[in-house]
């Protein structure tokens, strides 16, 4: 079977369905493509977003929203802890959604703007005429489909191939994705007031443990450590044994498993009749492992560069250039900057991590935002963090 | 040989990320493995569940 469109997005998170609603509100024919075949299922994602952040760019309607939380506190490995208030404490923290209904709720977005959506359908390949991509090749229920169009958005997360097909390399290093296993707990000890973030060699080797409360003594308990520092398996057993250490008497409701590209903005996201986005575009920060709002984004200024794109005419490379410019000078910066932290991060020793948690006690930085607790660690801890001075004026 | 434990793959496409012949694919709920897999062992070592295995 073959039809024809103007715009083919492949996959249906929320990266993929902001950007066919965008390009749908903008008038394309749009087709949404998601392989699997209930859209938000299974979930790959610690469920945490920023609310303010959030609400910019969707309204977010009451059933996307397990949980709102006070905001984040930090554990040291020995154990002292610092607090961040929920509008400081970064875009992973506010909300904690039930990422199923979010992600359905996006689609449906797109649905209602104008886009055809297709489940269980996988884009196995591109089409190319004189070389050039003007479509994708797909696989829906078991039988072959062709979608000629002029434009294909990549939207198709970790395990992205849209790239790798039209010549982008966005293969990850082992040094640059972060590994992740996580239990839906319930557990008398859940704080249902705060995202609790974990930090320890030990515990989550180059990351961190997490705990998302979902309401009613519910948390996403998870973690993620660094590829390089992974070997089979490793992540799972180590929540094992976080489990066995701070919820000994949990009960786990659900199993996830992931993984969050941790490469900082790639040299490229676009190529003649194609744009990637979200974590098919590695734009995942690299510090937080946070792309759910990256994503949309992104998504949505490439819904709306293949809108100009389609009526110009011109859908090369060079044609989609504005795409490349608007997130890189919305997203990359802060993503770059992230990526210089995260390397950072990963090398620090146990006592580092003490130090600085420790220096932060008896200062008052409830109301401070990321930058502001920054500059006072470094004028805390000038030689330990002197590599980031550039990062921190 | 790269073999892939079916009943251990949670499906969650980490290793189809960081798979330098982009040899492996996530078809919906199983992995399946090209012809083009140089069997470096790279994909089983960010599997977090240890479904993957290279085997003499
Ligand atoms: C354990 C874990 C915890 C995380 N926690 C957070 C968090 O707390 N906050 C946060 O902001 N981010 C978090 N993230 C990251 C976040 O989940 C992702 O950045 C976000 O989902 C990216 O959205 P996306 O639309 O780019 O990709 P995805 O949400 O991954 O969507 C991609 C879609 O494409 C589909 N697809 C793939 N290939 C094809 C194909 N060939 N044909 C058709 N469809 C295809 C997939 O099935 C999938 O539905 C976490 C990630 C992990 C792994
Ligand atoms: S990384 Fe492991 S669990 Fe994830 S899809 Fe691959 S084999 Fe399955
Ligand atoms: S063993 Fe190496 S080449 Fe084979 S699938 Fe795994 S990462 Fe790819």
């Amino acid at each position: 079977m073959s039809m024809k469109c103007d715009v083919v997005v492949v996959g249906a998170g929320p990266g993929g369905s902001m950007a066919a609603k965008a390009a749908a509100q903008a008038g394309l024919r749009v087709t949404l493509l998601e392989k699997r075949q209930e859209i938000g299922d299974p979930v790959r994602c610690a469920e945490g977003v920023g609310k303010r952040a959030l609400s910019q760019i969707v309204k977010p309607e009451p059933e996307w929203i397990a949980a709102e939380v006070k905001g984040a506190r930090i554990y040291a490995p020995d154990g002292t802890s610092i607090v961040m208030s929920e509008d400081k404490g970064g875009a992973e923290v506010g909300y904690v959604l039930e990422r199923k209904v979010f992600d359905r709720g996006l689609a449906m977005e797109a649905a209602r703007a104008g886009a055809k959506v297709m489940v269980k359908t996988r884009a196995i390949g591109l089409l190319k005429k004189d070389g050039a991509p003007c479509g994708v090749s797909a696989m829906r229920i078991g039988e072959p489909l062709e979608i000629e169009a002029p434009i294909v958005i990549g939207a198709d997360g970790v395990e992205s191939k849209v790239g790798r097909w039209a010549g982008i390399d966005t293969t990850l290093k082992l040094k640059d994705i972060e590994t992740c296993a996580q239990f839906l707990v319930t557990d008398t000890r859940v704080d249902d007031q705060y995202c609790e973030f974990f930090l320890g060699n030990g515990i989550a080797p180059g990351g961190y443990v997490w705990s998302f409360p979902k309401g009613e003594k519910l948390a996403n308990v998870g973690l993620g450590i660094l590829g390089s520092r992974s070997k089979p398996g490793e992540a799972t057993r180590l929540l094992k044994e976080f489990m066995k250490s701070h919820f000994p008497n949990g009960k786990v409701l659900e199993m996830v498993v992931g993984a969050d590209p941790c490469s900082g903005p790639i040299e490229s996201t676009t190529a003649d009749g194609v744009m990637l986005v979200g974590d098919a575009a590695r734009q995942t920060d690299p510090l937080t492992g946070g792309g759910i709002l990256t994503a949309m984004q992104s998504g949505i200024i490439a819904g709306e560069v293949a809108a100009k794109a389609v009526s110009s005419g011109d859908v090369s490379k060079e044609g989609l250039k504005e795409y490349e410019d608007r997130w890189r000078a919305d997203i990359g910066k802060s993503l770059a900057r992230s990526y210089e932290f995260k390397e950072f991060f990963v090398k620090l020793t146990d006592e580092d991590l003490n130090q600085l948690i420790g220096s932060l006690n008896k200062e008052d930085i409830a109301k401070m935002d990321l930058r502001g607790m920054l500059r006072v660690l470094f004028r805390l801890n000038p030689r330990l963090l002197w590599e980031l001075r550039h990062l921190v004026v | 040989m790269l073999t892939v434990n079916r009943y251990k793959c949670c499906y969650c496409g980490a290793c189809v990320g960081v798979c330098p012949t982009c040899s492996l694919e996530l078809v919906e709920t199983f992995i399946e493995v090209s012809a083009d897999c140089k069997e470096c062992g790279i994909c089983t070592k960010i599997c977090p569940v240890g479904a993957l295995e290279v085997k003499a």
